[in-house]
């Protein structure tokens, strides 16, 4: 079949990951055991490697792969290049946790490839089908991530508990598909768009598909109520594959809806207009009850779920305003994925590195940061305010476009609803700010101890970051700043992925 | 000096924001070079505000000094857009002088010097930035970024304050401070968004307070949506502004705030609020401003009414200035809503004067305190014979806070009454009754706690120290210059006055 594979070399930089992926776990099995370390290396250089190629193979192309399965458009190339530079930079943040604690760095780091691959396919997508797949890809990958600290309980209940709540959802988003495809008998998303627009009355069977499909993907991103799962997940993890999961696989899951709602439910403007409530409704649940669940927690990782959560209400009320003959909605979501995203990672790594140094997550633990780790401590404040929504950082432009779009999308009130669940955020923010920069540095900092995780720490006065950590610490924090204080060039590219997903507009 | 002008409104913003980043690179275990270095900046940040205020051309008019670039294109629009008037003049040289003094003052923050006079610079910028922007964004952007630092401010830096009973503590005064102005601030907001939206219904989408202006002076936005919008502003910016019931913030967070903070707290930050009101307000929803200017004058009463016997009643110096900012933030709401060129130039003239006064109050009262250690009025006696410049100046001040004639302070109020009188004739009356009560507690501080007799406790004070006198004596010179001779501080702001709509 000459016509589904003729332009098949665009894909080279997805089989390039592949083989990047599978090379690794074979390098891996002949490493000595001493010298396994040079396998987030080899990954960081081969993600670069992937970047560079992407951007010169694709760079300003528009095309489509078997019959309309795949995109390669700005969009793509957009996301493509976001998370494999995202990857490499979670590489590092992970090297001395990984390093330290837990065991096959090499299936770590290949796991981790295969997983990014899975993220650029879901991006690339256009058809329910090959997306399912590649969330699958994702999700299994990250399943395992889950448990990977084998000898700790957490670790395992939160593998168990990340499984089967995905497989659940990944048999209701399987449903869903299976419901749209009977009733209309596309699973393209342009097929699906046409079938709605030209089905006058739609039926039960095909509401109750877009319904299921809705609720598998709100599992996934940990929309509420299909929230539960995330915070226990989050706080068994080992704090590199937290962060991955609240950055990048969040991204990618939004990077597939926002290409399935632009290219599927959008152009069928009468249906969509019935479907934004629903994700209005679901956004403003969802940034109440992450926001205000957030006020109650004491430990770091679970504060990170909830706040997560929180932004997923900002993202889906991003979604809800999306529009056929405006990019605005569509900028606003990627520009804020972009933001949070960094802006996460600044403060992921962060904790990471203090953790590190102490081997301690709780929230009262960072008292007295600023004395004790003036650098860290700058750096979660910076990160939090970010998140709040306070300039010069990216979260004030982020969330001033996005908020501007869901109102001029027509929902002036979810946009007033997301404005005041910022204003909740910030009190959860500043009491991490509040242990940092106002309590007294606790008595037990001074000395060096044997802590329940069986490893000694030297006293903290003697540590500081390795130069790794401070690397991505400096450049997240760069990035942060110069996306809140100059964002134009970012969004340049943001609007050519747009037009390429809501070509009306 | 051409470039200067191209440039001056653009400089004024990065100085000191540039100024915030460099010092975080200083070294850290040689604290005096942070405020060495904070004095270059806020020394420049003064230049350049006296040259903006100076070379402003009162003859001509309207906006100058404009500048634009472009921030972000279709389909948002924004640009950082600057330009100065004869409103924003006056207040522009507030912040310069008062961000000056409150820099100097902080001499003696010992802890964590660097990244105080980080935080105290990045105030500054927002300041400035509010005052010089013509973009509801960046007016918005740095109105945030001027509240952002508060919280570390007055949690790192305050001190708390013990009423036997309870302890009122640092941490939940800046906590109280930070949230009641985020929560003002999501009302302006959400008032931006729907000033947004309605012109991109109108057809071009803008955050521009010229093109919004020109929608407005055109009629096109209907009488319902400025109604309806003009609250948010109203009360949104009137938090910061000190606005009854919104008030409560502001003593605790005063008294909790180390001295610099608090002058500029109090002396200029309030002032954004009552700013807000005027620059978006009141240009962009003429009619609905003129619908709820009743409730704000009557708000205004109660403020200055309110504050005035609050301040009576309170036993510590430091709150007793506190509340004495809730009682004039409140002359200042009322001239604001009169509608009337002399009452609104006397809200104008009086954020000036009171930003003065009030931060040459708050640096007195941190100069006794830094010597006393307490700050209880029935404890402190008689300090005329220890700090006898000190006193002087606190003498000043009070007395252009109660209005006396020859002060700043009397010229606007007595251009709040006039606007008043002309107006709500009924109200007007009230707030002179507030001026007396204003009498009342300032001759009762003066009486007691400077001139009464010494306690023998008090041997040991000394006088203000050389830094607290040169700025206390500006800021004197500065009150009584504006007293005897407004007519530079006027014209200006007459201008800026009379080219609002609906006056």
């Amino acid at each position: 079949m000459p016509e589904l594979t003729q332009n098949i070399g665009l894909l080279s930089p997805e089989f390039a990951l592949a083989g990047l992926a599978l090379g690794i776990l074979a390098i891996d099995l002949f490493l000595p055991d001493g010298k396994k370390q040079v396998t987030p290396w080899l990954s960081a250089a081969g993600l670069a490697g992937i970047i560079a190629l992407s951007l010169y193979m694709l760079w300003g192309r528009q095309e489509t792969l078997y019959g309309g399965l795949l995109a390669v458009d700005a969009f793509s190339l957009f996301f493509k290049v976001f998370f494999l530079g995202l990857g490499i930079l979670i590489i590092f943040t992970s090297m001395e946790y990984v390093d330290r604690r837990l065991d096959n760095p090499g299936e770590f780091y290949g796991l981790l490839l295969l997983s990014i691959l899975g993220m650029n396919v879901m991006a690339q997508s256009r058809e329910l089908l090959t997306a399912y797949i590649a969330l699958e890809l994702l999700s299994f990958c990250l399943y395992v991530m889950a448990a990977y600290a084998k000898g700790e309980p957490k670790s395992n209940e939160a593998g168990l508990k990340y499984i089967l709540i995905g497989a659940f959802s990944s048999a209701i988003l399987l449903y869903g598909v299976s419901m749209i495809y009977s009733s209309v008998g596309v699973t393209r998303f342009a097929d699906i768009s046409l079938a709605l627009g030209s089905a006058g009355d739609v039926s039960p069977a095909l509401w109750a598909g877009l319904a299921l499909l809705v609720v598998g993907l709100g599992f996934k991103v940990s929309a509420v109520p299909f929230h539960m799962w995330a915070p226990d997940v989050y706080e068994g993890a080992p704090l590199p594959v937290t962060a991955y999961l609240a950055i990048g696989s969040k991204a990618a899951a939004f990077a597939l809806i926002l290409r399935l709602v632009a290219e599927g439910f959008v152009p069928a403007e009468d249906l969509w207009s019935q479907w934004q409530i629903i994700f209005a409704v679901l956004a403003a649940v969802t940034m109440l009850v992450g926001n205000l669940v957030a006020l109650a927690q004491t430990n770091l990782k679970r504060l990170m779920a909830y706040s997560s959560i929180g932004h997923v209400g900002f993202l889906l009320a991003g979604i809800a305003a999306l529009a056929p003959s405006s990019v605005l909605a569509s900028n606003g979501v990627m520009l804020y994925l972009v933001g949070y995203s960094i802006t996460n990672l600044l403060v992921f790594a962060a904790i990471i590195a203090f953790f590190n140094l102490t081997g301690r997550e709780e929230i009262v633990d960072l008292a007295g940061l600023a004395d004790r780790q003036p650098f860290l401590a700058a750096c979660i404040a910076i990160g939090f305010f970010s998140l709040g929504g306070l300039p010069i950082f990216a979260g004030f432009a982020i969330k001033f476009y996005l908020f501007v779009a869901v109102a001029t999308g027509g929902f002036l009130w979810l946009a007033g609803l997301a404005i005041f669940a910022s204003l909740i955020s910030i009190y959860y923010y500043l009491k991490v700010i509040r242990q940092m920069y106002i309590e007294p540095v606790p008595e037990y900092v001074a000395a060096g101890s044997e802590r329940e995780d069986g490893i000694v720490y030297e006293p903290e006065q003697n540590l500081s970051p390795s130069f790794l950590m401070l690397g991505v610490l400096a450049i997240s924090m760069l990035a942060v700043v110069l996306a809140g204080v100059y964002p134009a060039p970012l969004l340049d590219l943001i609007e050519a992925a747009s037009q390429a997903i809501l070509p009306g507009a | 000096m051409s470039s200067l002008e191209q440039t001056a409104l653009f400089l004024i913003i990065m100085v000191p924001l540039l100024g915030a980043v460099l010092t975080m690179f200083l070294p850290k275990d040689r604290p005096g070079d942070a405020w060495y270095f904070a004095i270059g900046v806020s020394v420049v940040c003064l230049l350049l505000s006296l040259y903006i205020f100076v070379s402003y051309d009162y003859g001509a008019g309207g906006f100058q000094l404009a500048r634009s670039f472009q921030w972000l294109e279709a389909p948002i629009n924004i640009d950082l857009s600057l330009a100065v008037d004869g409103i924003s003049a006056p207040l522009i040289l507030l912040n310069g002088l008062v961000l000056l003094g409150a820099v100097l003052i902080s001499q003696t923050i010992r802890t964590r010097t660097r990244d105080f006079f980080v935080l105290l610079q990045a105030l500054g910028a927002g300041v400035f930035g509010v005052f010089v922007v013509r973009d509801l964004f960046f007016l918005f952007f740095f109105y945030e970024l001027a509240v952002l630092p508060m919280y570390l401010l007055i949690g790192v830096w305050g001190s708390s304050t013990d009423f036997g009973s309870f302890l009122r503590t640092k941490e939940y005064s800046a906590m109280k401070l930070f949230l009641y102005l985020i929560a003002g601030s999501i009302l302006v907001w959400i008032g931006i968004l729907a000033l947004y939206v309605k012109s991109a219904t109108l057809g071009t989408p803008t955050f521009s307070l010229e093109d919004l202006g020109n929608l407005a002076a055109s009629g096109s936005i209907s009488e319902e949506f400025q109604t309806w919008v003009f609250p948010l502003f109203m009360v949104g910016f009137g938090v910061l502004a000190g606005l009854w019931p919104f008030h409560t913030w502001s003593p605790d967070g005063h008294v909790a705030a180390p001295t610099g903070v608090s002058m500029l707290h109090a002396g200029v930050l309030m002032k954004l609020g009552a700013y807000g009101i005027i620059r978006v307000g009141m240009v962009l929803l003429p009619e609905g401003a003129e619908n709820w200017m009743p409730l704000l004058i009557t708000l205004g009463t109660v403020n200055v009414l309110y504050g005035a016997v609050s301040a009576m009643s309170q036993t510590d110096l430091k709150y007793v200035v506190g509340y004495s900012s809730v009682s004039h933030m409140g002359y200042v709401l009322m001239g604001i809503a009169t509608l009337d060129p002399i009452g609104v130039g006397g809200a104008v003239l009086q954020m000036f004067s009171h930003g003065i006064m009030t931060a040459l109050m708050f640096l007195l009262v941190g100069a006794v305190y830094d010597r006393a250690h307490i700050r209880d009025i029935y404890v402190l006696n008689g300090l005329f014979g220890r700090m006898r410049v000190n006193s002087f100046f606190f003498a000043i001040a009070g007395l252009a806070s109660l209005g006396l004639p020859g002060l700043s302070g009397f010229i606007a109020e007595f251009m709040v009454f006039t606007g008043a009188f002309r107006t709500y004739l009924p109200l007007a009356i009230l707030a002179v009754v507030g001026a007396a009560l204003t009498a009342v507690y300032i001759l009762r501080l003066l009486a007691r706690t400077f001139l009464g007799e010494m306690d023998p406790r008090w041997e040991h004070l000394t006088d203000a120290s050389p830094v607290e006198k040169a700025v206390g004596g500006v800021f004197v010179v500065i009150l009584i210059g504006v007293g005897v001779w407004p007519e530079p501080m006027m014209r200006v702001i007459n201008v800026g006055v009379a080219s609002l709509p609906g006056i």
